[in-house]
């Protein structure tokens, strides 16, 4: 019986070190709220052992019984008949087991029965959650729009909508794109319309929509008539009722227990949430923060079960009168899977954690504010906090999908002629994977996000404190290879910005990102080899081999691989 | 202990007239599903202190009924455990599944007990509580594999009982219909309330742990925990304690053979007239039975099988 939180060291290595004091005490304000619920926190102590405990029932659930429904709910998929959209009956179970636990409001506050756990912490579960079935992340980590209803809706909406998404009678979707409107989501159409009481409406069609049969819709629409940009789009909640006909579902080649829907709004009653003409400008960039690291974490599921996948295979599989993980070609393979894994996991939970900072800030500030309290240091805090997420949480999605689709690929590989077969789960796992990449930014829109804050080097402060450090014996190697990438990024980053062609510049820029995104991720691995000497192996294969890449890296810059471009049409017939 | 804090839902259960208590035994047992080299002992038998202890899922199943039944018409869960002090553990988790009390019936003199000493202690436990509607028990425990506490529960309570349960269809003006497994099919049995049922591993499946009761109750404790923290304590006391506890309803009530109307002599291992004689390691041989229909056609069939396998010919 697997518990997916017990049975993973590495999550469990992570989960020790945390660190999220601060976090925790923003969130439970002084540990008041014990006074009024039997289920919250008396200390940070005591808040580090129901998450603890908690996390060890979503493993359990993940493991134990939605891991064992994913074969079947990937082979029966969502269905659509007579207007209507069906989970597989696997998907059915899953749902109601994590609503019996009370899993579906994890980070929502108690006053709507949510759990008010740090985002962290729920991405810990969504992880776990994923690797079990990642389908189900799709409606598991929908959660997060009911944190945007929190956040910008007023309290006749939060009491509304809240609870039942907490006790899962209710789902969620984040109707955004449409067919001309997918990474350019300034030129969304619906439209939204008052009738002569104030009351809102909503007329059109949305495309792609993940979940869009839920019960809860949160919708981007162009409220304001005559407009063409992101200025012109506010952000509604309504109610999938008879008025939002779903109209087809999609045939996709993975993720198959997640309904993909069309949908069109005819004449929809809708509510506002927050202020007109913020709806893309703030609202969905703000749900971007946690949408984006929900598929990482998802990336990082799926990843998880595709390297124990091939693990399991490599030692069982008997090829030359041995079990092929002795092969030194397997096996170099293997750790070149794990050292990936544990790199993104480390990744991933230090831009949750910063993302977590930024949200509790933001709330605290909104609390000070209402008291009429000054709040000018938290500001301070929350610029730099919101600086740092901004890089990280598209770094983090570009690097933690783009291996996840290289960690199921070698699984499969590992597996040879067999794991092209439907009858082992690395093949699903490999078509899982595929999405990642793709759904809530492209990893090509990630490193255009992300690119801003490379090019204005916002770890700078971290780097030159990290290069002052004195490490350990052995790791010193490693921390002086960390300091000649920084060269080597620095000279890349005057190359670029010096060549002054922007054409030029956009296709470095991913060059650009991958050097910094060695150098954070470096960091934080020699971080931990000085916790866990096991980790030294880690941080060793990963810095070396940045190094490496690194150098690839600035060949293709330093040598203009890229200025060909100009050519295009020549080369592309 | 009352639950006047329960984790808060919006959505509570319908609440009948009709409303049904019921009493789960329920045990921890040795996890026999993994047993390594160092468990066994040399005469063949288990090291129970090595296995890891856990709780014995047809009793799980059976909270499950009990939790159906309360979700359905209303009422009290109340799980019971005979067993040492770390018996707790599973009384900790059947709060966590949704059980709204448990007892830890514990006392040296219950060490050693058979299923008739065992059935005994639960019995007077049972009448103790009292106020119960069903007494629910996993068919068997993993460990002892006799399938007769539940049975011999019942005799001892004086009330009728339905073994091996499958579903429980309806409850009627105190009158239970229940579907049973026998041989090759099912029968379905209507019994007056009050009524034992103990019920098959496939009855139903467990309900999660609910995240909310898992931070409430983890920190539940039994008379004998509370005891243990305050030996190590000079500054606390026990009484105190208690008082602390059942006062946040994290209280596990503790009945001994001072708290039961039980005759010492019945209990443990003097009222255990069940004596280990020998053990011996049974290997089952033999596979599946195949029909064979009475035809020239059976008959070729079976002289194929039986040449195939090198049998004949």
């Amino acid at each position: 019986m697997p518990n997916y939180f017990i049975d993973n060291s590495d999550l469990q290595f992570h989960f020790k070190n945390l660190e999220i004091k601060e976090i925790i005490a923003l969130a439970e304000d002084n540990f008041e709220q014990a006074k009024e619920f039997n289920y919250a926190p008396i200390s940070y102590e005591d808040a580090m052992e129901n998450y603890r405990k908690v996390l060890e029932v979503v493993g359990d659930i993940a493991g134990n019984y939605i891991s064992q429904r994913a074969a079947d709910v990937d082979h029966d998929g969502a269905s659509f008949s007579d207007g209507k959209v069906s989970y597989a009956s696997g998907t059915q179970k899953n749902l109601q087991e994590l609503s019996q636990a009370d899993l579906m409001g994890m980070i929502l506050p108690r006053k709507y029965d949510g759990l008010n756990f740090p985002f962290t912490i729920y991405m810990m579960a969504v992880e776990m959650v994923s690797r079990a079935d990642a389908s189900l992340m799709n409606i598991f980590g929908l959660q997060d729009i009911g944190d945007t209803i929190r956040k910008f809706g007023n309290e006749d909406q939060r009491m509304e909508f809240l609870p039942r998404i907490s006790s899962g009678e209710h789902t969620g979707a984040m109707a955004l794109t449409e067919p001309d409107a997918g990474s350019d989501l300034q030129a969304v159409k619906l439209t939204a319309y008052q009738n002569e009481q104030g009351k809102w409406f909503l007329r059109g069609v949305k495309r792609f929509i993940t979940n869009g049969n839920a019960q809860v819709l949160l919708v981007l629409a162009r409220s304001e008539a005559g407009t063409k940009d992101g200025r012109g789009l506010s952000m509604f909640v309504c109610y999938g009722d008879e008025t939002v006909k779903v109209r087809r579902i999609e045939n996709k080649l993975g993720i198959h227990g997640s309904p993909t829907c069309e949908l069109q709004f005819n004449d929809t009653p809708a509510q506002l949430v927050g202020s007109r003409k913020f709806g893309l400008i703030k609202y969905v960039l703000d749900l971007m923060y946690r949408a984006r690291m929900g598929v990482s974490a998802q990336a990082l599921g799926i990843s998880q079960a595709a390297y124990e996948e091939a693990l399991k295979y490599a030692k069982e599989r008997r090829q030359f009168g041995k079990a092929i993980y002795n092969i030194p070609v397997i096996s170099n393979m293997l750790i070149d899977m794990r050292v990936m894994l544990e790199s993104n996991r480390s990744l991933l939970y230090s831009t949750a954690k910063c993302v977590d900072e930024k949200e509790k800030i933001e709330d605290c500030i909104e609390k000070l504010k209402a008291e009429g309290k000054s709040f000018a240091e938290k500001n301070t805090r929350l610029k730099q906090v919101t600086k740092l997420a901004n890089l990280l949480t598209p770094m983090t999605k570009f690097v933690l999908t783009e291996a996840s689709n290289k960690i199921t690929y070698d699984a499969l590989q590992i597996h040879g002629g067999t794991g092209y077969m439907k009858e082992f789960r690395v093949e699903r796992l490999a078509r899982d994977a595929r999405i990642t990449n793709i759904y809530e930014g492209t990893s090509q829109m990630q490193v255009v996000a992300a690119s801003g804050g490379v090019i204005n080097d916002v770890l700078a402060e971290f780097y030159i404190e990290k290069e002052k450090k004195e490490y350990k014996g052995g790791l010193t190697k490693l921390a002086n290879h960390l300091k000649e990438i920084r060269l080597l990024f620095l000279d890349c980053l005057k190359y670029v910005l010096d060549k002054k062609e922007t054409s030029f510049q956009d296709v470095a820029a991913k060059d650009l990102v991958e050097l910094y995104s060695y150098l954070h991720i470096g960091y934080l691995l020699l971080d931990e080899a000085e916790k866990e000497s096991r980790k030294v192996f880690i941080a060793n294969r990963y810095i070396v081999g940045a190094m490496a890449n690194a150098r690839k890296n600035v060949e293709a810059i330093k040598n203009e691989l890229f200025s060909d471009l100009l050519h295009a049409e020549k080369i592309l017939l | 202990m009352t639950n006047d804090k329960e984790p808060s839902t919006k959505y509570k259960q319908p609440r009948t007239k009709e409303m049904y208590n019921s009493i789960v035994l329920v045990k921890q047992v040795p996890d026999t599903t993994n047993i390594s080299g160092q468990v066994m002992k040399e005469d063949g038998t288990v090291n129970r202190s090595k296995l890891p202890a856990i709780f014995n899922f047809e009793d799980k199943v059976a909270l499950e009924f009990a939790l159906q039944i309360k979700d359905k018409y209303g009422g009290k869960v109340t799980a019971i455990t005979m067993g040492p002090p770390r018996a707790s553990d599973v009384l900790r988790e059947c709060l966590y599944m949704g059980a709204d009390e448990a007892y830890l019936i514990t006392d040296r003199k219950f060490a050693g007990a058979d299923t008739l000493a065992t059935s005994y202690v639960l019995s007077e436990a049972i009448k103790k509580i009292g106020n119960y509607d069903f007494v629910f028990a996993g068919r068997q425990a993993i460990d002892g594999d006799t399938a007769q506490v539940g049975p011999q529960t019942a005799e001892k309570l004086n009330i009728p009982q339905i073994t091996y349960a499958e579903e429980i269809l309806d409850v009627k003006n105190r009158t239970a219909r229940i579907r049973r497994k026998i041989e090759g099919g099912y029968e379905i049995l209507e019994s007056k309330l009050p009524v034992l049922v103990t019920v098959i591993k496939d009855a139903a499946e467990p309900r999660p742990f609910s995240a909310k009761r898992v931070m409430a109750y983890k920190g539940a404790k039994s008379l004998l925990e509370l005891e243990k923290m305050v030996e190590g304590n000079s500054l606390l006391y026990t009484d105190q304690l208690v008082h602390e506890y059942q006062s946040r309803s994290l209280f596990i009530p503790t009945l001994t053979t001072d708290d039961l109307n039980v005759d010492v002599e019945r209990c443990g291992v003097k009222g255990s007239p069940t004596k280990v004689f020998s053990i011996e390691s049974v290997v089952l041989a033999g596979g599946d039975h195949v029909r064979i229909e009475n035809s020239r056609i059976g008959m070729n069939m079976l002289i194929d099988k039986l040449m195939e396998d090198h049998i004949f010919g």
